[in-house]
């Protein structure tokens, strides 16, 4: 790891079908920063993460990878920077834990190589680290939503990028795990990487995220670091749903009102 | 994992010598390995390498043709259920090799007329379900179920119009023959030549079976990888149904049972697919020109006889 992986979106307006432009985003996501998404049910945070991985084009403006345009560069080496836990995953044919969490190594391979003692030695600590590497030889479909989601973040540990992109990736955990995998990523920020993820559970992002990105389903954005930006007036308007702050350990906690 | 891909070896070269050894003149080990060697009698030379070596060499090329090809669509289309079968293409090469015949056409027209039909098929299929630009999995299979069905009542049209004397010819060629092999070159070679061309991409198509859009995250060009396989399969399953007829389910079941036995990596399933696929049609044809002799059976008949028990066998003890 020489130097760090900066993405940046330049006048960026992701394409969201049948939504207008809404407000151009130009964010400087950089080496350190933990960055959350927080956002309504369709207000375009897949689509927002799918496009900074250059999985879907850009309605206008660009992303950019350490000031290169993400579509100049070649997918193998966006791949060794860049890597995705997606919200859902397809396993139409069935894998084992171990060949899932291997394929992280694919883009570090030459067609040629194959998997080699360190590749698996790297693919085993990333299951011990998400307390998964005693099922390394079941079968992927044999296992409950929280064990695959901790095998798919074990796959991008085992990918190694320096900016980790994450979909909701405490979704299916149970709460220890939660509290585990959010300080894995904590780590992996002190360590000098990038995390953007985006998350449904305001409290997560509370106490986990350093920046934090509002997107609202017309289209609108603000970001800004995260202590700005939590303010409760804003995250009504967000969510369209009245709060109550409390604060608990240090964060605060908010409750969602029942009427 | 290189075990059982030299384990597949040495059986698909005892099905050959199986192969060559039998028949109308059963020859012993002992005159096989003298011919193997260049020395033997004249008549076992010409008896085994003129006339039973070459139809081996086009029985195996051509199984080992669909099963690879049958591998390659059921990755790109993530769907356990694609073959060439099923997908159309040995239709639309029915259909160019009977419209030849009942022109009364000769063996060399027949071929590229089936090959054109196979062609036209993966056109017409992977054409229609591109449609406006959405290329998914279903889409395609559906299309290519559609079509299959499509040429399906073309050839039983063609049948019922045909004259009764030139049926034989046609329901052998729609069951599968490999005495209809002019050379056996073609089919070794491109199977041999595919292989090769698509072993260092067969870890990359251990990533697209998880799905376009996680290949794509892990580095890989999703879409040119889909066009060379798309080509890649159409090329073997045409040349596959050019050499003998339309045979049925090896480029269905032969991947699968593998899979069942050795997981799904393609870089042992590919060339595992290539040997057991040319196994398994070496001993279905000499099967089928011994078993009822001088009779010949249709090899397509045997094949799904030896294939579907041992499928179902290996699909019901697995997990």
């Amino acid at each position: 790891m020489s130097t760090l992986s900066t993405l940046n979106t330049r006048d960026l307006i992701i394409n969201v079908p049948g939504r207008p432009d809404g407000f151009a985003l130009n964010m400087s996501i950089e080496p350190g920063q933990i960055w959350g998404v927080l956002g309504p049910n369709g207000a375009g945070k897949t689509t927002l993460l799918h496009t900074l991985a250059g999985l879907l084009p850009a309605r206008r403006g660009q992303v950019q990878l350490n000031s290169r345009p993400l579509t100049a560069l070649k997918r193998r080496d966006i791949a060794r920077q860049l890597g995705l836990v997606f919200q859902e995953r397809q396993d139409s044919f069935p894998a084992t834990v171990l060949e899932t969490a291997l394929i992280g190594r694919h883009p570090w391979l030459s067609p040629w190589d194959s998997e080699q003692g360190e590749d698996q030695r790297r693919a085993e600590q990333a299951l011990t680290t998400l307390d998964v590497n005693h099922l390394s030889d079941r079968l992927l479909n044999t296992l409950s939503g929280g064990e695959r989601q901790r095998v798919a973040i074990a796959t991008l540990m085992t990918q190694n990028p320096d900016i980790l992109l994450l979909d909701e990736p405490t979704n299916h955990l149970d709460l220890h795990h939660q509290v585990k995998v959010m300080n894995l990523l904590r780590d992996q920020a002190g360590a000098g990487k990038t995390v953007f993820m985006c998350l449904h559970d305001l409290n997560l992002a509370a106490r986990w995220c350093t920046h934090i990105l509002l997107l609202y389903t017309n289209g609108d954005a603000c970001w800004g670091p995260a202590k700005n930006m939590l303010e409760p007036a804003a995250l009504e308007r967000l969510y369209n749903q009245k709060l109550i702050t409390v604060e608990a350990d240090g964060a605060p906690v908010f409750v969602p009102v029942s009427f | 994992m290189t075990r059982s891909l030299l384990g597949l070896g040495m059986l698909a070269l005892a099905s050959m010598a199986f192969a060559l050894a039998l028949g109308s003149v059963t020859v012993s080990p002992a005159d096989l390995w003298q011919v193997i060697q260049g020395e033997g009698s004249t008549l076992h030379r010409t008896l085994l390498l003129d006339l039973r070596l070459p139809r081996t060499l086009a029985a195996f090329g051509t199984g080992g043709l669909l099963a690879v090809a049958g591998a390659l669509m059921q990755v790109l289309l993530r769907n356990p259920l694609a073959d060439p079968y099923v997908l159309g293409l040995s239709g639309g090469a029915a259909v160019g090799a009977l419209l030849a015949m009942l022109m009364g056409m000769g063996t060399l027209i027949i071929s590229g007329s089936a090959f054109a039909g196979a062609m036209l098929a993966t056109v017409l299929v992977f054409g229609l379900a591109h449609g406006t630009g959405s290329w998914t999995p279903s889409r395609l299979l559906l299309t290519g179920v559609v079509v299959a069905a499509g040429w399906g009542a073309v050839i039983t049209l063609m049948l019922a119009i045909t004259p009764s004397y030139k049926l034989p010819g046609m329901l052998y060629w729609l069951m599968g023959d490999v005495s209809y092999a002019r050379s056996p070159w073609p089919a070794v070679v491109v199977l041999a030549v595919s292989v090769v061309v698509i072993m260092p991409l067969a870890r990359n198509l251990n990533v697209l079976a998880r799905g376009p859009m996680q290949a794509a995250a892990l580095g890989v060009s999703v879409r040119p990888l889909e066009w060379t396989i798309y080509v890649l399969a159409s090329l073997l399953t045409a040349t596959a149904v050019t050499t003998a007829g339309s045979i049925g389910f090896v480029g269905l079941i032969v991947p699968h049972m593998l899979r069942l036995i050795l997981g799904n990596d393609q870089r042992i399933i590919l060339p595992a697919s290539a040997l057991a696929g040319g196994t398994l049609l070496v001993l279905a044809d000499t099967l089928a020109r011994t078993m009822i002799a001088p009779e010949q059976l249709p090899v397509g008949v045997i094949t799904a006889l030896l294939g579907v028990p041992t499928f179902l066998y290996l699909l019901h003890r697995s997990r």
